[in-house]
């Protein structure tokens, strides 16, 4: 049973349509998102708590006249890092390495101290005051338990998010990058396949990962542990981490924020109530 | 569409016209990408299939598209015109397909010109065309002559007609560029090689203009032009809304047909043959089988018998004098305009609500509450249902007594659905009905026996078509649907078996067909339409490698997958191109597809002089480039928008249609009022266009609250250059008005919308998305209620010249910020 899977979403394919939001939404029997117009085409904003696929719109004017706007969709999800952050700030084990290889918050150990909201360069993970827990895509470890494909990509209907094995995944995007620069999209470039050690779920992207709002693939590492400055950071990292928990598990009466503090909204979106 | 979903991935060129697959069908959309990520197919020397999107505004669709047209809504005759005129100028039609498959050769009667907009046989009071101006020389034989260099003949006209349409005019009337629009005819102009192949996909964005239909002809004539009707990777593609628009038309629910595409008999006609005399496609070519006009007759007569069963019989013309035969125009629109007129005393809804989907939603509102009684038959609240008590209206003015009905939702029942390929697909019964609510057929089944029952007690006029009604139910209140899939497939009555083939069907009596197109699809052996050998196993389900699946679902007519597909294949019968075969001759008989054509014998082997012509459908035979059957003109030509902010730049004298709909009311009769009631550009400068995102289906998502949270709030797009001038940002709230009426909502700025450059004029479009209204989740959540959400209140009341389709898709407004 056990085995590495993987996610590979291709942009290049992702036409908007949303409907890895309602799958996963209706899979994983997610709160609906509240009515409020953003900037209509994505009103939902972020991954979090409520949202664990997040269709982006990318929109800019361009100096090509046959194509006048670049409009980028992408299904953005959990990268599940192999080297986690948010796995590596747990102070309760409550996030684990699954035996698909997936990283995943178990509900029932998870105290809310949002270690992992802070730790995760992705801002994927969202947090529930209804549960006062964690929640952030579970790879449908429920559906991989059942040998089934996962919600979203299941739905998808032209094949942008693509699951199965990782080492078969990664194949398939290489050969998808070959095809694309043969046709002259000379920029589509594989992100995932060094980024934290590796993301396992990773993207075809257009364009640099900048644009996507994604760390580029430099800056996408965790401190190395030979690196005495690294040792550093992870302690105190480590250090703020169990204050920050310990405050975080003081206040675990008191009614949470609806949204992760650092879950501002995207530059240009306006929330109108 | 004459082809199919999964055959676009046959394709190398994808033209998309008013269409937006991308959002309005993501599901087949996967087949545009799949030919894209093809390297053996696309111009030149391949490396995928080029999608070009010609639309007013940059969506979905264009972000994946290889080139995106601006075009001004309602201008694509202008644009498919100048394709044609550059593929006719250049020499780059397919000579042998033209010359041979198409009406090109045949000489049109000198009562046909076409001078300052108008085309012969004009009369302005009645604002009707004479169409027999329009028809063939014929020679002694009574068939019409054919002669490819006769000055008169189909082509050389053609070729005059579409000269106008220069790439300077194109861009003046349509606002694309010009060196674009000549990248796009270069690109087109290589699909008329036989070893390449084009498809056209459009929607309601063709149809919904006073031009609708001309705007599609104009599509399958440049096909026809370029050899691409009848073959896998071509054709003109519509894609149907909803999951059964297509056997919604299928089966006549449309005032001006009878089902199978038969044509409602007109109120003089006293019997069958008067009928078929005049109203059947006539052969007018001594080669051509005219296969419709041929077995109209049998077809009506298996439809009546079918209707009224033993009543029906030769004695009586088989009941033929039971069918209804308007005297006006009786469509979608006029159904309001007769209630405004006090003419209606009631009025059932089923499966849509008039409120939201008709144009002119104030005017709608206006009948609807002119009538005495209104039943809503649905599974949900609609706006239709609950217009009497819409904010800001008063519901004790409103006398109309209105019952709401609950019917199953789709899910809740079995049935069959057919998509844009014609494939009736059956579907299974997912959750059992809810509450109270019935099947809309049980409630009209039980009505039916209601009414029935009143007649037998107390008479009442012309009783004879309800008493005589069929209605061989095994519990006549509850019909099943496979009961009634049984009836439309038809019967054999002397055997009592039901029929294989709609060619079996007989004039005599003895046979019936519910739907003679459909016959086929429910034989002896059992229901087709539940057949799913699909891509479980490609080689054995897909024999052809053409996509084809003929053992999944059933696709009408006669499970056949592409229709016209005799010209799939060159005189000889070999296809077009060997690696993309529709059907081919294979020395005794047809091969691959089922036929549009006898599959074997002297009227079917290439090499006899007694073979067929490849459209059997049509008089000639052959695919008409220029046709009398269009009430706006045998050859398409451009029209402005009722409400457009220029003059059309072809012939400014002769603006719009002069056979467009239009609904005089009161003013019976005086065009020039209604026309005058129409917006101008002084008032409402800027052009809008009205669609549908993907996020909701029409107005019933609007219960969904996961599909109310993606697209939450009504709102207009405004290009930013306009958005710029009028001091608007993305989430204010504005105001969008046109003649008559308004809406307040909120705006997107966007760059996917920009200005046009048309004839000189710099011109603004604004998007308007249709799906909100006073009833859902989002209404009940805004401190307005929903007032002022209906996009239709700004929508014009006119309608198509030949389909009586509304225009919503080109009108003028104006904006304001609140």
């Amino acid at each position: 049973m056990a085995r590495t899977v993987g996610f590979f979403t291709d942009v290049s394919l992702c036409i908007g349509c949303k409907a890895c939001e309602v799958a996963c939404k209706e899979w994983n029997q997610l709160p609906d998102n509240p009515v409020q117009f953003r900037d209509s085409y994505d009103n939902t904003g972020q991954l979090d708590h409520r949202n664990f696929r997040h269709v982006r719109f990318l929109e800019s004017a361009t100096s090509n006249p046959d194509k006048p706007v670049a409009w980028t969709m992408m299904s953005d999800v959990c990268k599940h890092c192999a080297n986690a952050s948010c796995l590596e700030v747990c102070p309760t084990n409550a996030i684990i390495r699954t035996e698909f290889d997936t990283v995943f918050i178990q509900q029932d150990v998870c105290n809310g101290c949002r270690n992992c909201i802070s730790a995760c360069p992705y801002s994927v993970i969202g947090f529930d005051s209804q549960s006062g827990t964690a929640k952030k895509c579970t790879f449908c470890y429920d559906r991989l338990q059942n040998n089934m494909t996962p919600a979203c990509a299941q739905a998808c209907p032209t094949q942008s998010i693509k699951f199965g094995d990782l080492a078969e995944m990664r194949q398939v995007a290489a050969d998808r990058v070959t095809a694309l620069h043969s046709q002259g999209q000379t920029q589509a470039r594989i992100y995932g396949d060094k980024e934290y050690g590796g993301l396992h779920a990773f993207f075809l992207l257009n364009d640099k990962p900048e644009a996507y709002g994604l760390p580029s693939t430099e800056s996408a590492v965790l401190p190395s542990r030979n690196n005495a400055a690294g040792y550093l950071g992870v302690l105190v990292t480590a250090v703020v981490a169990a204050i920050g928990g310990l405050i975080a598990f003081r206040r675990r009466g008191e009614a949470g924020p609806e949204r992760p503090p650092h879950a501002t909204d995207e530059p240009g979106s306006r929330t109108v109530p | 569409m004459t082809n199919h979903w999964r055959d676009i991935k046959n394709t190398d060129l994808i033209l998309i016209n008013g269409a937006n697959p991308a959002e309005a069908h993501p599901v087949g959309f996967q087949w545009f990408l799949k030919a894209k990520l093809d390297p053996s197919r696309g111009p030149g020397s391949g490396g995928g299939a080029r999608i070009v999107h010609a639309d007013p505004r940059f969506t979905r669709t264009s972000a994946m598209a290889d080139i995106y047209a601006r075009i001004r809504t309602g201008t694509d005759v202008a644009y498919f015109g100048g394709l044609i005129n550059y593929v006719l100028q250049n020499d780059l039609t397919h000579k042998d397909y033209v010359e041979n498959y198409t009406n090109a050769s045949f000489v049109v009667k000198d009562t046909y010109s076409f001078k300052d907009g108008l085309f012969s046989g004009y009369d302005p009071t009645t604002r009707k065309y004479d169409v027999a101006k329009w028809g063939y020389e014929t020679g002694s034989d009574g068939f019409a002559k054919r002669d490819i260099n006769h000055p008169r003949s189909v082509l050389n006209l053609m070729k005059t007609h579409y000269s106008r349409y220069t790439p300077e005019m194109v861009s003046r009337i349509t606002g694309i560029p010009q060196d674009q629009f000549m990248r796009i005819a270069q690109l087109v102009g290589e699909m008329g090689r036989p070893d390449k192949v084009m498809t056209i996909v459009y929607a309601v964005g063709l149809t919904h203009h006073t031009t609708g239909g001309e705007l599609i002809r104009s599509g399958a004539v440049l096909q026809l032009l370029l050899g691409n009707m009848g073959r896998p990777g071509g054709g003109m593609n519509a894609e149907r809304g909803h999951a059964n628009i297509q056997g919604n038309t299928d089966h006549a629910i449309s005032w001006e047909i009878l089902p199978g595409y038969m044509q409602i008999p007109a109120p003089e006609r006293k019997s069958i043959d008067d009928y078929v005399a005049k109203q059947a496609p006539k052969k007018s070519d001594p080669r051509s089988w005219n296969f419709f006009g041929t077995n109209y007759k049998k077809f009506t007569v298996s439809l009546l018998k079918g209707w009224y069963g033993d009543a029906a019989t030769k004695d009586n013309d088989f009941a033929f004098h039971w069918i209804p035969k308007p005297a006006k125009n009786s469509s979608w629109m006029s159904i309001y305009d007769q209630a405004l007129k006090g003419k209606m005393q009631g009025l059932m809804l089923s499966g849509m609500t008039a409120t939201s989907i008709g144009p002119d939603s104030n005017r709608v509102m206006q009948a609807l509450a002119n009538l005495k009684w209104l039943v809503v038959m649905d599974a949900l609240p609609t706006t239709s249902s609950e217009f009497w008590r819409r904010p800001g209206a008063d519901p004790n003015a409103i006398q109309t007594e209105v019952f709401m009905v609950p019917t199953t939702h789709w899910i809740e029942k079995d049935g069959s659905f057919v998509n844009s390929g014609r494939w009736s697909q059956w579907k299974e019964q997912v959750l059992p009905p809810s509450g109270s609510s019935r099947h809309d057929h049980w409630i009209l089944a039980d009505l039916f026996q209601r009414i029935k029952k009143l007649y037998q007690q107390q008479g009442g006029k012309f009783p004879d078509p309800i008493m005589a009604l069929t209605f061989k139910y095994a519990d006549p209140s509850k019909p099943t649907l496979d009961e009634i899939a049984q009836e439309v497939n038809g019967f054999d009555l002397t055997t009592g078996k039901r029929m294989a083939k709609f060619a079996d069907l007989k004039d005599d009596g003895t046979t019936t067909a519910g739907d003679w197109i459909y016959t086929g699809s429910y034989p002896d052996s059992g229901n087709l339409m539940k057949r799913r050998d699909g891509i479980q196993d490609p080689l054995k389900n897909d024999p052809t490698g053409m996509g084809f699946y003929p053992n999944w679902a059933w696709s009408w007519p006669l499970n056949r997958r592409v229709m016209y597909n005799r010209a799939s294949a060159d005189l000889d019968g070999k296809p077009w191109d060997a690696t993309r075969p529709g059907i081919k001759w294979n020395g005794e008989k047809w091969v691959g597809d089922v036929p549009d054509y006898p599959a074997s014998g002297p009227t079917a082997d290439p090499k006899s002089k007694t073979s067929w012509l490849p459209f059997i459908m049509t008089g000639e035979g052959v695919g008409r480039l220029f046709s009398s059957s269009m009430a706006d003109g045998p050859f398409p030509e451009h029209y402005e928008p009722m409400e457009s902010p220029v003059q059309n730049p072809l012939h400014p004298s002769q603006s719009e249609d002069p056979v467009a709909f239009l609904y005089t009311g009161a003013d019976s009769g005086n065009f020039k009022k209604v026309k005058d009631s129409f917006g101008n550009a002084t008032d409402y400068p800027y052009v809008a266009t009205s669609y549908r995102l993907t996020e909701h289906e029409h107005y019933v998502t609007q219960h969904v609250p996961l599909l109310a949270g993606l697209q939450p709030h009504p709102f207009v797009e405004v290009p930013v250059e306009l958005a710029r001038q009028k001091g608007i940002q993305t989430g204010d709230r504005v105001r969008v008005r046109s003649k008559r009426g308004k809406i307040e909502v909120l705006a997107l700025v966007t760059p996917r919308l920009a200005p046009s450059l048309i004839d000189g004029k710099q011109i603004f479009t604004i998007g308007i998305p249709i799906h909100w209204g006073f009833v859902g989740v989002s209404a009940e959540q805004d401190p307005t209620k929903g007032a002022n959400w209906l996009a239709n209140a700004l929508t014009p009341f006119v309608g198509d010249a030949n389909a009586y389709t509304p225009e919503f898709k080109a009108f003028l407004v104006n904006i304001e910020k609140i």
